[in-house]
């Protein structure tokens, strides 16, 4: 068996992990994970948790995901085997399991030698990468993820209303994050690290790509980001991002959440959205 | 100029690349930031960084911000011991793993305590009951993740040999205990953890980096904490706020 990856693009570090494998042509096999679906526990977070993919499913995203139908219990058992944690994104090669996206990135990375411009040799320019990528954890990421969570989850998934106030106060922190990505991060770069497209760039279209989602329309308005977001989907591949993006873009489509997945789902929402 | 590092020893993160730089003997001049006076919010400070945000370093013209970016830029540089950031994939990779667990369930909430006790007060906020409950049970349950995901039978947390991982880990921990909350209390496997490792570190170092944390409430009861000052107030009760 060779490598497995555990993902579900409804996710945003799942589809970080998913377009890096893609475009730089690593050999996997996918194993889809359903979040919405519930079960274990946390949906659609930033390392959500959830059940393996059933046969239900609808053709496109088989298709979409190139996915064998895989059924029930023993699937269940294998993948927490592979994660006790029960979360997405998830990696297993032959005995080495892991978790949390950052290090799935980097150990594709290394393991299996891609363009020095993901993550780079250079000290300098490799600690450029990292500082972004420990800066979006804690900030990017938690904005993005809350506007996909107030503005369309809790209300269309969970049934769960929003009050304009709060829906207003996380739309206007995404816009401050925003401002600070384009003028402590991007400034006039190409990209946010620097000439070229590296690991901090897929990072953070991904999570950008949730509030897209959501249908707010972040770029409106900003034609720096905007543009690096043209250079960002050229340097990957139109196709590669639609397709990985196809899932978060039908986000308002979710059927509400039947409700023992809505009560089990709940707690760990509020968790995850602090 | 050599290397420069930009830290205010009440901060977690600041702790951990002080701790590190020192225990390498790595060379650096140490530039105190005190966050409470306003100094991160100094014009001085924004040229150093932008984000003001402390820890920073800075090395010649290179300006880094981010204690992981830091800590391993340290550790690339400078002839440290590889078991610090092991240059095997695997090994690797399990720090990372770490972090990113870390930058979830630790980051954050681990300085809630000191928040909830000391400075939130400091500006005569006070934060519900319920919300200190919240804290101590994400507390309890990041503590039971850390031993039962990360540490388990392992000497430290991400094998047999210390790494950045402990480094951050453990003045996250430290944070809370600082103000009463003895999180080793009942864990006694953690507690084994954190005296090995400080064991590692050396009692000097751990005292000279930890004096001023482990001091803060008898300074707080003397009134020997200086009055915030107003231009950090609108940062302090953004953090205040962002507690559960």
């Amino acid at each position: 068996m060779g490598l497995e990856l555990y993902l579900d693009l409804l996710s945003q570090p799942c589809r970080a992990v998913y377009i890096f494998a893609k475009r730089n042509g690593i050999p996997f096999e996918l194993r889809p994970v359903e979040l919405r679906k519930g079960g274990l526990g946390l949906g659609l977070g930033p390392e959500g948790s959830g059940r393996p993919n059933t046969a239900r499913g609808d053709a496109g995203r088989q298709r979409l995901l190139g996915a064998r139908a895989e059924k029930g219990q023993h699937l269940s058992d294998a993948f927490a085997q592979v994660n006790p944690l029960k979360k997405v994104p998830a990696l297993r090669d032959g005995d080495f399991t892991l978790t949390e996206s950052v290090a799935i990135l980097l150990y594709l990375n290394r393991k299996y030698k891609v363009p020095d411009h993901w993550y780079p040799q250079d000290l300098q320019a490799c600690a450029r990468v990292d500082e972004y990528l420990a800066w979006q954890h804690t900030a990017l990421r938690r904005n993005c993820l809350r506007a996909l969570w107030h503005k369309v989850m809790f209300p269309v998934f969970l049934g769960e209303p929003v009050s304009p106030e709060m829906l207003a106060a996380t739309l206007a922190e995404l816009d401050a994050t925003l401002q600070l990505l384009e003028d402590k991060f991007l400034q006039n770069k190409a990209f946010l690290t620097g000439p070229h497209i590296s690991l901090a760039d897929l990072i953070a279209i991904t999570e950008l790509m949730h509030p897209v989602g959501a249908g707010c329309q972040i770029f409106e308005g900003r034609p720096k980001l905007a543009a690096w977001r043209q250079r960002v989907e050229a340097a990957v591949g139109e196709d590669l991002f639609q397709e990985a993006h196809e899932v978060i873009l039908k986000a308002k489509d979710s059927p509400p959440a039947d409700p023992i997945i809505k009560q089990k789902l709940m707690p760990r929402v509020l968790a995850m959205i602090q | 100029m050599g290397l420069e590092l930009y830290l205010d020893l009440l901060s977690q993160p600041c702790r951990a690349v002080y701790i590190f730089a020192k225990k390498n003997g790595i060379p650096f001049e140490l530039r105190p930031v005190e966050i409470f006076k306003g100094q991160l919010l100094s014009k001085d400070f924004s040229q150093i960084n932008s984000l003001c945000k402390v820890p920073a370093l800075k090395d010649g013209d290179f300006i880094l911000s981010e204690s992981t970016a830091i800590l391993i830029y340290l550790s690339c540089k400078y002839p440290t011991a590889d078991h610090w950031y092991p240059s095997n994939v695997q090994a690797r990779a399990r720090i990372h793993e770490y972090l990113g667990w870390h930058a979830d369930c630790v980051r954050g909430t681990f300085g809630a305590p000191l928040w909830i006790q000391v400075l939130a007060p400091l500006i005569g906020v006070h934060l519900p009951e319920e919300k200190v409950q919240r804290n101590r049970a994400a507390i309890d349950r990041a503590l039971q993740q850390l031993e039962d995901k990360f540490l388990r039978d392992q000497a430290f947390l991400t094998g047999q040999d210390v790494t950045l991982a402990d480094l951050m880990a453990l003045e996250e921990l430290i944070q809370p205990v600082a103000v009463g909350f003895d999180l080793f209390e009942g864990r006694p496997k953690l507690a084994a953890w954190r005296e090995r490792l400080e064991a590692f570190l050396g009692t000097d170092l751990c005292q000279e980096t930890h004096g001023l944390i482990l001091n803060i409430l008898e300074q707080a009861a003397n009134k020997k904490i200086p009055d915030p000052a107003p231009e950090i107030y609108p940062y302090m009760l953004l953090r205040i706020s962002r507690i559960p």
